[in-house]
């Protein structure tokens, strides 16, 4: 069956588009970094995490890779509203090819792209005191990969339905920017009052956070069983969102 | 043999507004039929329902034989559609956007190559196929999107307002490009438009107004029906000139978007006998051979180009 071969085609255009844009090339990375400096320069001394041994450069450090996930999955899906709009994404409703694989080939772009830029920032680990062995690296990435699929397939799930970009911008900030805030990427949840700790629980991607930041601390001595429950609940997370998207994508308007 | 497009009493609506209201038409094999209407008339609908976008809440569309709801994957697979508006990639090349194409119609490597060649040829754009979509001009666009529906070898293509948005030049381009794929492959084309120049085109049209098909035939024979010729007059007060007309002589006159017009099979004749008696209410008269808008005037009672209410 007609399946894996507009699934790359899907994919490959994904990356020459990214490819030839210089912008967004620079913005997804660029703007998290600035972000990661500041904030976490300006608190280093004021904010002392409870268990880790760094100042708030190092606590922060994780969430901002989260952060370039999300940005570079925003970025990548909002294209789906311009490509519905115009007539690219009819030509493919209209060729013979299942929507689950026009969502896997957008989904995988995407997300392949949000991988590689949070990899990219992996290089700012040597100014960190994050001891780095091949397992917490391998662990780091297959994190990375996960969540950024099911950012990049949520963004999709969102995109499709918004018949503008200002739509979709509104959605960001009242709802995806303030899931990364409520993930423990910002601050702890021990530390939070308990209505935020409680609406930090349910957010899916709190459990992503604390996923990669095991990943970034992981030892094969220590006890690892909260590494298994947040990878589990984030494979979880990303098979929900892909199946958001696809059912998305089936509705007929 | 079954028709190449088989419409059976299809209707829809969204929400209250009724789009399509009980249209029955066919296409025949090798055959360029035209949904002739103004915005609104429906035609964008059913040219969505023809290519499996949207399913009629009832009735039944049959392209190829096959149920365009039912069996919509393989009528995807037979059918090319053009849509309104421009389905390539910009930042890619022309290449790029044909390969991407194929790939989604399952077509790959060395016979993708050979199917993308051959039709960059024969709409003569193989020198611009290592160029980027966003540098070429409307008419050289359109004829890419046009390239793009033919990979997979469709047997029928489905346009939507295929000209839209092109300068005459690029018009008049884009036709003699649909003559040589017809002289080449002989495929079933159907496409709607609200150009009555278009619509003269086609072998046979229909006419669609608020959801209903009003006509169908090929256009000459349509335009007969009219009659010979068709009177206009311009006035001052076109509704007082009808009444007069109609004391004057036994005629069918209709006010249409202020101009006073009289179909008949004697045009120069009735205008000679109207013209003493009507010159100083009259600013400007015509005698004309009938138009497809002729057509649509006479069986609707409005103008084609009426404002939406």
């Amino acid at each position: 069956m007609l399946f894996w071969l507009p699934v790359v085609s899907l994919w490959r255009r994904e990356l020459t588009r990214f490819a030839r844009d210089r912008n967004r090339l620079f913005g997804a990375i660029g703007q998290p970094l600035v972000f990661w400096l500041i904030l976490g320069s300006g608190f280093e001394k004021s904010f002392a995490p409870s268990g880790i041994s760094g100042g708030y450069l190092e606590y922060i450090y994780p969430g901002t890779l989260l952060l370039i996930l999300l940005f570079t999955a925003i970025f990548s899906t909002i294209s789906v509203i311009e490509d519905r709009r115009e007539g690219f994404m009819q030509a493919v409703l209209v060729a013979p090819v299942p929507r689950v694989g026009l969502v896997m080939g957008k989904v995988l772009g995407g997300g392949t792209l949000a991988f590689l830029e949070s990899a990219v920032f992996l290089v700012f680990l040597a100014f960190l005191d994050i001891p780095i062995s091949i397992a917490s690296l391998g662990l780091t990435l297959v994190f990375l990969a996960v969540l950024g699929i099911a950012l990049t397939a949520l963004g999709f799930a969102i995109a499709w339905r918004s018949t503008s970009t200002a739509g979709f911008h509104a959605v960001m900030s009242l709802f995806l920017l303030p899931m990364w805030v409520l993930s423990g990427a910002v601050f702890p949840p021990d530390g939070a009052s308990r209505w935020l700790a409680w609406m930090m629980a349910v957010n899916p991607l709190t459990y992503g956070m604390a996923g990669l930041r095991h990943a970034l601390y992981f030892s094969t001595s220590g006890a690892n069983a909260q590494l298994w429950f947040c990878g589990l609940i984030s494979v979880g997370f990303a098979g929900a969102t892909i199946g958001a998207a696809v059912w998305q994508a089936w509705q007929k308007k | 043999m079954h028709a190449a497009i088989d419409v059976q009493n299809v209707s829809h609506r969204f929400g209250e507004r009724v789009a399509l209201d009980g249209i029955a038409l066919q296409v025949k094999v090798g055959e360029m039929y035209g949904l002739l209407g103004p915005n609104g008339g429906g035609k964008t609908t059913l040219f969505r329902m023809l290519c499996t976008l949207l399913t009629p809440d009832r009735g039944t569309i049959r392209v190829l034989g096959k149920n365009a709801v039912a069996e919509a994957r393989e009528v995807r697979a037979r059918i090319g559609v053009v849509f309104q508006q421009p389905s390539l990639d910009a930042r890619l090349t022309v290449l790029e956007n044909l390969r991407h194409q194929g790939h989604l119609y399952g077509l790959k490597g060395h016979a993708l190559a050979q199917r993308i060649e051959e039709a960059l040829d024969m709409m003569a754009l193989a020198d611009r196929a290592t160029d980027r979509v966003e540098v070429l001009s409307g008419g050289l666009q359109r004829r890419v999107e046009l390239c793009k529906s033919l990979l997979h070898r469709p047997e029928v293509l489905i346009f939507d307002e295929p000209c839209a948005g092109l300068d005459p030049g690029a018009r008049r381009g884009f036709w003699n490009d649909l003559d040589i794929l017809r002289r080449a492959w002989g495929t079933t084309l159907a496409l709607t438009t609200h150009f009555m120049e278009e619509a003269e085109r086609c072998d046979r049209i229909g006419i669609l107004d608020r959801g209903r098909l009003i006509a169908e035939g090929t256009p000459e024979a349509l335009k007969r029906e009219v009659g010979r010729e068709v009177i206009t007059l311009e006035a001052r007060d076109p509704e007082a000139l009808r009444l007069q007309i109609e004391a004057a002589v036994d005629r069918g006159v209709q006010v249409i978007d202020g101009q006073v017009r009289i179909a008949c099979n004697d045009g120069q004749q009735l205008l000679a006998e109207l013209y003493p008696r009507l010159r100083e209410d009259v600013r400007a008269m015509t005698v004309s051979v009938p138009t497809l808008e002729d057509v649509f005037v006479q069986r609707t009672g409005h103008g084609f180009h009426r404002e939406e209410a």
